[in-house]
């Protein structure tokens, strides 16, 4: 294996008693002292602040910048305004993913693109192969952009402390480049948890600096630092897809049920015909949240039976620590996938009953 | 946080902890080393009551937010009680690993013990473990 890369925060979480695991190619924090379900619930309940540096950010420019958006992904990026922030994907022709991505769309014909940390090179190679013809150039500003996140019902609360900027002006899914406790900040109205928060951007020499002013100021707030258990709990309940679980390289935007991002009137985008073809015949495979009948914890890579076939695999399963049920997401047959299909996962060699259930299992704040 | 280990239980490499009271029989739970290692527990899949079991077999399973470790008898013999209480509150290993005992077995021979570590020898143990 190769070496494990560290972010500028290594040392800190270390000292914070961090437990660090590979993740990604990335020695990463998967939880502090203080547990993945105690920070999952700071997060719901007032805020935590994420280090995700891992994730790679890819800066966009010149003339065809947009031009060129509009054809590697599904979203109409011309309806994007100056500021504005938005979820998509990368398709291969066949219509399979490459990554998903959030947007982010920047004065003067700039724009920034967030990317997976384990996709980093394939995402940078595939974006190369098609750029060709355009005139617009692909900068990795990964190594130089330090991310975290900032995130709950408190988030708001504890970033204005640090800024002047009134955060009441930055809408959910817009971007401001604002100055945090005096460092220069791209805040995206973004997240990955299912409640309100931010998205930092900044140098990534004044990483421990921010990390430790955010913690400071969220203090008495109930803010926690919080590992990647959390992480995965807090978008597994808000069913915000993973890459390498929900989506990868064997399964599509619409049995993902990802359809609402595309654009069908834009133009041609690559793997529009594949993607198009699903819509209208309808996907072998989709995703569906199912919850246990049986006693059990599913979790991921478990085979999904009926009638005792193995019809389908769970792509991410555990307790689901707000709604204190034991859920999973599946991918399933269509004709399988009506909420009340009772089917079975396999728990170490055991058939265990699950029915499936709407989807999203946590509704998102945003969405209330 | 320092892990604590209690003189007065045995422990197996599989990180079980081992207690006998009157009657030949044994309580058994996970040791704070094991709680630790797996982190917030979620799930406890407990032995049938009236099990005949061998020593070394998988009786049950405690699963955490990350992980799913199996529970081991350390010694021959029948299930005789399992701790219900972990049914809706296995955090309680967390809490409190060697008084959240998991089953009690009747055991056929407590010699099988003798296998078992005393605490020094499991503290040994385990700090040449990689965390």
């Amino acid at each position: 294996m190769s070496e494990l890369k560290r972010t500028a925060l290594y040392e800190v979480h270390v000292a914070m008693g961090a437990r660090m695991v590979p993740f990604a190619g990335w020695e990463m924090p998967v939880q502090y002292p203080t547990g993945p379900i105690t920070e999952h619930q700071a997060v719901r309940e007032a805020a935590g602040l994420f280090d995700i540096d891992h994730m790679g950010q890819l800066k966009l420019v010149g003339p065809d910048a947009e031009a060129f958006l509009q054809y590697v992904q599904p979203r109409d990026v011309g309806k994007m305004k100056v500021w504005d922030a938005e979820y998509s994907y990368l398709c291969y022709e066949d219509g399979t993913f490459v990554d998903d991505i959030f947007i982010y769309r920047l004065p003067d014909d700039e724009w920034m693109i967030v990317i997976n940390a384990a996709n980093r090179e394939k995402d940078i190679f595939w974006l190369d192969t098609h750029i060709v013809g355009f005139d617009a150039d692909l900068i990795d500003i990964s190594d130089a952009t330090y991310m975290v996140a900032l995130q709950g019902p408190k988030a708001q609360t504890i970033l204005q402390k640090l800024t002047d900027h009134d955060l009441n002006q930055v809408a959910f899914h817009t971007a401001a480049q604002i100055q945090v406790g005096g460092v220069e900040t791209l805040i995206g109205a973004t997240g990955y948890t299912g409640e309100y928060g931010y998205e930092l951007f900044f140098p990534e020499e004044k990483a421990i600096a921010m990390w430790e002013m955010i913690l400071e100021a969220g203090k008495d707030e109930g803010l926690l630092a919080c590992g990647l258990a959390a992480r995965d709990s807090l978008r597994f309940e808000a069913c915000l897809p993973l890459y390498g679980h929900e989506i990868h390289a064997e399964v599509e935007p619409i049995g993902a049920r990802l359809g609402w991002v595309c654009d069908w009137d834009k133009g041609p985008w690559i793997g529009r015909n594949a993607v198009l073809k699903h819509k209208l015949e309808k996907p072998k495979m989709l995703l569906v949240g199912l919850e246990m009948i049986d006693k059990g914890v599913p979790r991921e890579g478990y085979q999904v039976a009926k009638d005792d076939k193995v019809i389908g695999w769970v792509t991410t399963g555990m307790k689901a620590p707000t709604l204190n049920k034991f859920l999973a997401l599946a991918y399933v047959p269509r004709g399988l996938n009506r909420f009340g299909t009772e089917l079975d996962i396999i728990i170490r060699g055991k058939p265990k009953k699950a029915v499936v259930v709407k989807r999203p299992f946590y509704l998102p704040a945003y969405r209330r | 946080m320092t892990l604590t280990y209690d003189p007065n239980l045995k422990y197996a490499k599989t990180d079980e902890w081992a207690r006998v009271e009157d009657d030949n029989v044994v309580v058994v739970g996970i040791s704070d080393y094991a709680q630790d290692q797996l982190s917030d527990i979620v799930y406890v899949e407990l032995p049938e009551v009236g099990a005949q079991v061998s020593a070394g077999e998988v009786v049950g399973t405690v699963e955490s937010v990350k992980a799913a470790a199996d529970i081991m008898s350390p010694v021959t013999g029948e299930i005789i009680e399992v701790n219900e209480a972990l049914d809706d509150s296995p955090e309680m290993i967390n809490e409190d690993p060697y008084g959240a005992w998991i089953f009690k077995v009747k055991a056929n021979d407590l010699s099988e013990l003798d296998a078992l570590m005393d605490a020094a020898a499991y503290e040994a143990y385990n700090a040449t473990r990689e965390h």
